[in-house]
């Protein structure tokens, strides 16, 4: 994961192309939520041992933002998508 | 057993047979007043200074491997107090100032090494900003200067001043800034709290955190349960999965950083100097290897290793601010495990569970606090109030929209 | 003569001599030869002093993990310290010097420690030189400093050339002796893409240095028949000179080639090191096995050296080691030395055996002594006899060498690099290597197989099974017959009892028995902090001959397993990689890409100096003749454009053409002010905020039709905007029909600004350009006279009448000459970021100076823009949390020194009148300064303490960085036209 990286619309590619946000997980809230919910979407990390959901931006490439499903301690890779079809599915469930 | 000059020759007579442990190996006692989670650096100043300043002996340190086997005993060694905010910059100042006195402190020589500390400069904007930051600090009697690139050449002829793709046009320096040894740091108060009666366990695990009615009453371990009257969290790097026992929610995210160091070499570079137009940063041991570092993998990480890129890009750095370097060899790289936090600084404060308190978030600059964490937390566990320095690193600053952001970057953690 | 050249024999070309110079003394050698075996031809053993004590030391293996022989090799900016003599290629015309010793190599005061050590034991700096506590940084840790280190950098620019190449394989195999060599035959044969790369600068390992036969063959030439085979394959790739120094995720190796280091003069076309990534499906690590010194009194005198190293400097480089050769071993190592060396007619004094029984056979004539040790070695400079104990009695042997044999360790640090620990083997008394999954697998003697025999076999299987996982049919190859091989097992002894001097673990930090002894004694007794301590394993070497030995050591003193004592941890690189070639090209004033304008050119021919803005060169002013600073351009080019006209290049602002149905709802949602209003061929200043309602960036965006805009941002965060729409776009709203592209480098942007303006701008636009036809904040496609399409926005930041006219890049240079021939005679000139710069904050517009990243829209006076009966906007929610709003927030002010001549800097600080500086006292800061020519005095503008409340207010500012205070007023932060009725006109 740290070398090389599956983009779903490039292949493999090496880690120089991309930048990292962060986790994946928080869900931005809609205009009715509480301050609290939109506290924690921006400030409080689930920061787990293992596997996480991550967001990756093929910034030298395609240029879409992609979720990396990932290992952080052992860095092995599950799976990438698409960052917009992951929030498509996201909302539907 | 008091270590002198006397001592040395004393010993040496006798065949270096009679010195005695740095510290004891004790059983955990069933119930402290104090328990500490986390025997690095800041846990084990923090359990000095109960100890030496607030009188406080009945104290455990619990760690889960060896005494040092964190970030203390994995950083580039640096120590400065050249801060920009006022949420930072009087803390770190006091760190400084007990660097300046630990070791007759502690009778261990830490090997405590003013060199100074120069930031390069190379546009208009960052000499600004670096005045700025500059002025903040002399506004707290810290000192600093800023010089020229001339006087700049003049400390540091070495540098490339002809041929780099963003000139040198100055530095901020701060002349009281330097370099430690730093695993000397984690057992010269190791045996500094020992000496005063603190039970420093090594190879205890924590596995739980005991709670009734709301407090925290002591911790499960792979050595049983320990009670406690205070449960203090020194655990950097491993914050969350020591939070999560008691359910607390954390701005917190874990970040690899890589270090590196030379092959011995004879003297070559007399200063801590960082790279303006990068985030490369090189110092010279006493024992010649040259100590140097750059930025985060940039990635979530809990594995104590580093990925090539950064590697290349780091040296890349290094070579483009001192071409002398080429033909040095690097010797080893490591990676350590960082709190990330959501500003960029660190949290020493109560949580929101009674008989807990939290030191943690130092990001990559947490070796250069070790005795002011120390003693700030020390401070809040003793007193239960923050010391006056440490009074705005609060847990709750990000709901109150009180950030400490030197970088300016904002809440995403990787970029601080 | 103690040690000498054989006259027959090896691996070397004796036609071909090298001449070269040691300590500045002329040598001669051969080629084939390395650096340390021309020494010892030359008898030679003397090559390097210890690092603590400064020991005279001389080279104790023949490989990469020497530990005592490091030279400096090279001169001037080509030198190159700490480079192990045992594996220097020898060249003509090599120039080598020895290290860390003054004034000589023999004479060296720094000996005078070895006097000192019982006070300079493990660990001692830690328990002294704390007294007077000035002491330590002015005496002590100078000297320290001085003593320490190896080499000396000579740190000067590098005057050659580094490179880098990804390189991708199937199958990579690690190490080129019998097992990877058999390895990447099969692999070979069989069509997988296989690289095989070695370290050493002639593939073979120790099929070069063993005296058996192959296939009938001497080993050598077997190799050399195994080489020419894979050499002939086009699907290898045969990398000699290669280390494979780190593994990475993803099957990505770090390896570094070493092109031109045997050179004299490295040729400027190619670079003298090349860092391949290597991307491979599978692995084979072939790195065969170290053989572990023994840790007995004296071991570390010159001479004294693995029985290995003896036998490689015999067979494969033709030299004995020593006239009368010594032999101390617990295995089947050692006699092979002593069978090779008396074949070869050196004199084997004897043969002395640590084990009490053994099916070990020395050849006939040469005296073995069983159940023996060595206790002490005699000689300074070379040994010149040792002391053995046996049974209570003790003997002198003479010997002028010694070759010891302490077992084997398979080299595993590859695969341990990625958080797996190497496995204790009681069977095989080592540490193995760990199973670390199907792609990268250990063979041969890495893997713990002996003899050379099982080695080909192993690399063959392996290779097979390996090739047939990825779908290759391989085909075992025909194992040769090999004849001559010896039993290499021994039994453990982790250190010799009854040491009568110094027993080194770490030969080159001088870690001794007794200082893990001591380690164990104070309490650091985990293997972390026992290195850490004394410094075992910390050396060049990185603990390749000690690490095992001292873990053995430990846990015997312990009387537990070394299972229990276990390694410290294995991190890249596996040997030391230079600076030069991890940096590769990319340093210098190649460390970055340059980014120049569409304008350049134009620029450039106006007399521009230029500055780094980021990536990019922009033009600072316009140098005119006759103008003695920088400031009297830039103060001309301020007053001309307030009276005239003058054109600048803003080609550097980042530019992102957006299309779509959603592209208004989007703008309206990354923008805090409203966006869903603005009218087709108008722009509006936008003013973006982060989530957590600190202000962003903030530029323009203009409606060119229904559902087309065109966004400007800040030069510095073009490309943070844009990959900050690419995040909402995809992750928040994909249902938005909305898309964008950066057109930064598309487009040649420049503004023209001044009174004069419009009469310019209209000699270029066919389109009418009056006030009414043309507003302020109009933004439109218009067409140049010549008929080029072009876009013009009446936009200003200098508060003058100004017109923004983009054109495609190309035709840039050419449309910014015929702007400055349009306005020649109305005073048109061409001004530079320096006076833009001066413009706007005479007008009091803010930049990234202001907008530092902790700014929020209200502390810059814009908190009205902030559109807060959207339902949602980036940034709305946090942008009203307590410490966001507080009235005691810097806000933005400007001041004017009370002499109007008075110098602010910007960075200053503020202090009420009287105020002693402190923090407590701190009101806030300069952020933006400058000479304004209009008003004839220096302004700034200031982020102040509740600012806005204190216009009027006499302030300080404090500059102690510049030992400068300058009382100033502070006033609202616009210094022209406040009225803004120069924009409408």
């Amino acid at each position: 994961m740290a070398s090389l990286i599956t983009c779903p619309h490039c292949g493999t590619r090496p880690k120089e192309e991309f930048t990292i946000r962060g986790d994946a997980a928080p869900r931005r809230p809609g205009s009715a939520d509480r301050d609290e919910a939109w506290y924690a979407y921006v400030y409080i990390r689930d920061n787990p041992k293992g596997r996480i959901l991550e967001y990756w931006h093929h910034a030298g490439g395609c240029r879409r933002w992609l979720v990396v499903d990932r290992d952080n301690l052992t860095h092995e890779v599950f799976g990438v998508v698409d960052a917009a079809d992951f929030q498509r599915t996201e909302a539907a469930e | 057993m008091r270590y002198s000059a006397y001592s040395i020759i004393k010993q040496a007579l006798s065949g270096n047979r009679l010195w005695q442990p740095a510290w004891r190996e004790p059983e955990p006692k069933p119930h402290y007043d104090v328990i500490i989670v986390g025997g690095g650096g800041h846990g084990l100043s923090t359990a000095y200074y109960l100890a030496k300043e607030f009188g406080i002996t009945n104290v455990a340190v619990l760690e889960k491997g060896y005494i040092g086997s964190g970030n203390v005993g994995r950083n580039t060694t640096i120590i400065r107090s050249n801060y920009l905010l006022e949420g930072n910059n009087p803390f770190y100042e006091l760190s400084l100032q007990l660097w300046e006195g630990l070791e007759q402190d502690f009778n261990y020589n830490a090997m405590v090494s003013q060199r100074g500390v120069m930031n390069l400069f190379h546009s208009d904007g960052q000499r600004d900003a670096y005045a700025r930051r500059g002025n903040g600090m002399r506004m707290h009697g810290v000192d600093a200067e800023l010089l020229d690139r001339e006087q700049v050449r003049r400390m540091m002829p070495y540098l490339n001043f002809d041929h780099a793709r963003f000139p040198i046009l100055g530095g901020l320096y701060q002349p009281r800034g330097g370099t430690v040894r730093h695993d000397a740091v984690a057992w010269g108060y190791a045996r500094g709290a020992n000496q005063r009666g603190v039970d420093v366990i090594q190879h205890c695990e924590v596995t739980g955190i005991r709670r009734e009615n709301g407090r925290v009453v002591g911790v499960e371990t792979n050595r049983g349960f320990i009670g406690c009257g205070k449960l203090a969290l020194a655990a950097a790097g491993n914050t969350t999965t020591v939070g999560r026992m008691a359910d607390l929610d954390l701005p917190i995210e874990t970040h690899v950083l890589q270090a590196f160091v030379s092959e011995g070499l004879k003297p070559a570079i007399d200063n801590v100097i960082t790279y303006g137009a990068g985030h490369f940063y090189i110092s010279q041991s006493d024992k010649g290897g040259l100590v140097f570092g750059a930025e985060l993998d940039f990635y979530s990480s809990y594995a104590q290793r580093g990925n090539l890129q950064t590697v290349e890009h780091t040296l890349e750095e290094g070579v483009t601010m001192i071409p002398g370097l080429s033909r040095a060899k690097v010797l080893r790289a490591w990676g350590g495990v960082m709190d990330m936090s959501m500003d960029g600084s660190p949290i020493i404060d109560r949580t929101p569970i009674d008989n807990l308190y939290l030191n943690c978030g130092w990001c990559y600059g947490g070796f250069k606090a070790t005795p002011a964490s120390g003693f700030c937390f020390a401070h809040l566990l003793a007193k239960d109030e923050p010391h006056h320095v440490a009074r705005f690193l609060r847990l709750d600053r990000f709901e109150r929209g009180y950030m400490i952001d030197e970088s300016g970057k904002g809440p995403q953690p990787n970029l601080h | 003569m103690t040690s000498y050249r054989l006259d027959a024999g090896g691996a070397i070309n004796r036609a071909q001599a090298l001449s070269f110079s040691f300590d500045g003394r002329n040598y001669k050698g051969l080629q084939g030869d390395t650096l340390a075996s021309a020494l010892l031809a030359n008898d030679q053993m003397l090559m390097g002093r210890s690092f603590k004590y400064h020991r005279p030391r001389g080279p104790v293996t023949a490989g990469s993990s020497e530990p005592n022989a490091l030279l400096t090799i090279g001169s001037g900016a080509r030198s190159e310290p700490n480079a192990r003599a045992t594996t220097v290629e020898l060249y003509q015309g090599l120039v080598a010097a020895s290290q860390n010793r003054w004034p000589s190599l023999k004479h060296d005061i720094g000996a005078v420690n070895s006097l000192l050590s019982p006070f300079l034991g493990a660990g001692f700096y830690y328990k002294t030189f704390m007294w007077p506590a000035a002491f330590w940084e002015k005496l002590y840790e100078p000297l320290i400093r001085k003593a320490a280190g190896l080499g000396k950098l000579a740190l000067e620019a590098d005057p050659d050339r580094y490179e880098k190449a990804w390189a991708h394989c199937d199958l990579l195999v690690i190490g080129a002796g019998p097992a990877g060599l058999m390895a990447a035959l099969v692999a070979g044969r069989a069509g997988l893409r296989v690289i095989l790369a070695d370290e050493g600068f002639r593939p073979g390992g120790s099929l070069l240095s063993e005296s058996v036969s192959v296939a009938g063959l001497a080993a050598v030439d077997y190799a050399g028949g195994l080489v020419s085979e894979l050499s002939s394959l086009p699907n290898v790739t045969l990398m000699p000179r290669t280390t494979v120094f780190g593994w990475y995720d993803d099957m990505v190796f770090g390896a570094v080639e070493r092109v031109q280091k045997h050179v004299a003069s490295p040729s400027p076309e190619l670079p003298v090191e090349r860092l391949w990534r290597i991307v491979a499906k599978r692995a084979i690590l072939a790195s065969g096995a170290e053989e572990r010194p023994l840790v007995f009194g004296g071991n570390d005198k010159p001479g004294v050296m693995t029985a290995t190293a003896a036998r490689t400097y015999l067979n494969r480089y033709g030299v004995a080691v020593g006239g009368k050769v010594a032999v101390f071993t617990n295995g089947g190592s050692g006699y092979r030395t002593a069978a090779d060396l008396a074949a070869k007619g050196v004199e084997v004094t004897a043969v002395i055996d640590a084990r009490a029984q053994s099916a070990d056979v020395a050849p006939a004539g040469i005296r073995v002594i069983r159940n023996a040790g060595v206790v002490a070695t005699n000689g300074r400079h070379r040994i010149d006899g040792l002391l053995l104990e046996r049974a209570g009695f003790e003997e002198v042997i003479g010997c002028d060498a010694l070759a010891m044999s302490g077992g084997w360790s398979p080299i595993v640090h590859l695969m341990c690099q990625r958080g797996t620990k190497p496995v204790w083997s009681e069977e095989s008394q080592a540490f193995l290597a760990p199973n670390v999954g199907n792609s990268f697998v250990a063979a041969g003697s890495a893997a713990g197989v002996e003899t050379i025999s099982e080695c080909l076999r192993d690399g063959a299987a392996k290779a097979a099974s390996l090739a047939s996982e990825l779908g290759f049919a391989a085909h075992g190859a025909n194992l040769p017959d090999v004849e001559g091989e010896y039993d290499a097992s021994f039994a453990p002894v982790w250190y010799v009892p009854g040491a009568k001097d110094k027993a080194f673990v770490d030969f080159q930090n001088d870690v001794a028995v007794s200082d893990l002894g001591a380690a164990q004694r104070e309490g650091f007794r985990h293997i972390e902090h026992t290195k850490r301590y004394t410094t075992v394993g910390m050396a060049t070497d990185q603990g390749k001959l000690g690490n095992v030995n001292t873990a053995g050591i430990v846990a015997a003193m312990r009387g537990v397993s070394p299972a229990e004592i276990g390694t410290t941890t294995f991190r890249p690189f596996y040997t030391p990689v230079s600076f030069g070639a991890l940096a590769g090209a990319a340093q210098g004033e190649h460390g970055a890409p340059v980014r120049t304008s569409p304008l350049h050119g134009w620029a450039k021919k106006n007399g521009a100096s230029f500055v780094e803005a980021g990536l990019w060169y922009r033009s600072a002013w316009f140098a005119r003749d006759g103008e003695k600073n920088w400031r009297e351009s830039v103060d001309r080019e301020v007053l001309s454009v307030r009276a005239n006209a003058g054109l600048c290049d803003v080609s550097t602002l980042g530019k992102i053409e957006i299309f779509g149905a959603g592209a208004a709802e989007f703008l309206d949602r990354i923008y805090c002010n409203g966006f869903l209003k603005l009218p087709v061929g108008k722009a509006r200043y936008g003013l973006m905020l982060r989530e957590d309602g600190i202000v962003f960036d903030d530029g323009t965006t203009s409606r060119l039709g229904e559902h087309h805009y065109v966004m400007t941002t800040t030069t510095a965060y073009a490309t943070d905007v844009m990959t900050h729409m690419e995040f909402c776009a995809q992750t928040f709203w994909p249902e938005l029909d909305v898309r964008f592209v950066s057109v930064s480098d598309q487009w040649a942007q420049m503004s023209l600004a001044g009174p004069k303006a419009r009469i310019i701008m209209s000699r270029v636009v066919q389109d009418d350009l009056s006030d009414a036809a043309f507003p302020f904040l109009a933004a439109r496609a218009v067409t140049l006279r010549g008929g080029l399409k072009a876009r013009l926005f009446r936009i200003s930041f200098s508060g003058e009448l100004a017109y923004e006219l983009a054109v495609p890049a190309g035709y840039g240079e050419a449309v910014a000459d015929a702007i400055m021939e349009a306005g020649r005679d109305e005073g048109i000139c061409a001004y530079g970021v320096e006076a833009l710069n001066v413009l706007r904050i005479e007008k009091g517009f803010i930049t990234h100076n202001e907008l530092d990243g902790r700014t929020t829209a209200d502390d810059v006076g814009l908190g009205r823009m902030m559109a807060m009966q959207k339902p949602d906007f980036i940034g709305k929610r946090l942008s009203t949390r307590f410490g966001l709003t507080a009235a005691d927030r810097l806000q933005l002010v400007g001041l004017k020194p009370v002499e109007p001549e008075k110098q602010i800097n910007a960075g200053a600080h503020l202090l009420k009148e009287a105020a002693k500086p402190s923090l407590a006292n701190d009101q806030g800061f300069v952020s933006s300064a400058c000479y304004s020519p209009a008003l004839g005095s220096f302004i700034a503008l200031a982020m102040l303490k509740s600012g806005r409340e204190r216009v009027g207010e006499r302030i300080v500012v404090w500059d102690a960085l510049r030992g400068m205070e300058v009382p100033a007023d502070v006033c609202a932060p616009v210094f022209v036209d406040a009225e803004n009725a120069k924009l409408h006109v």
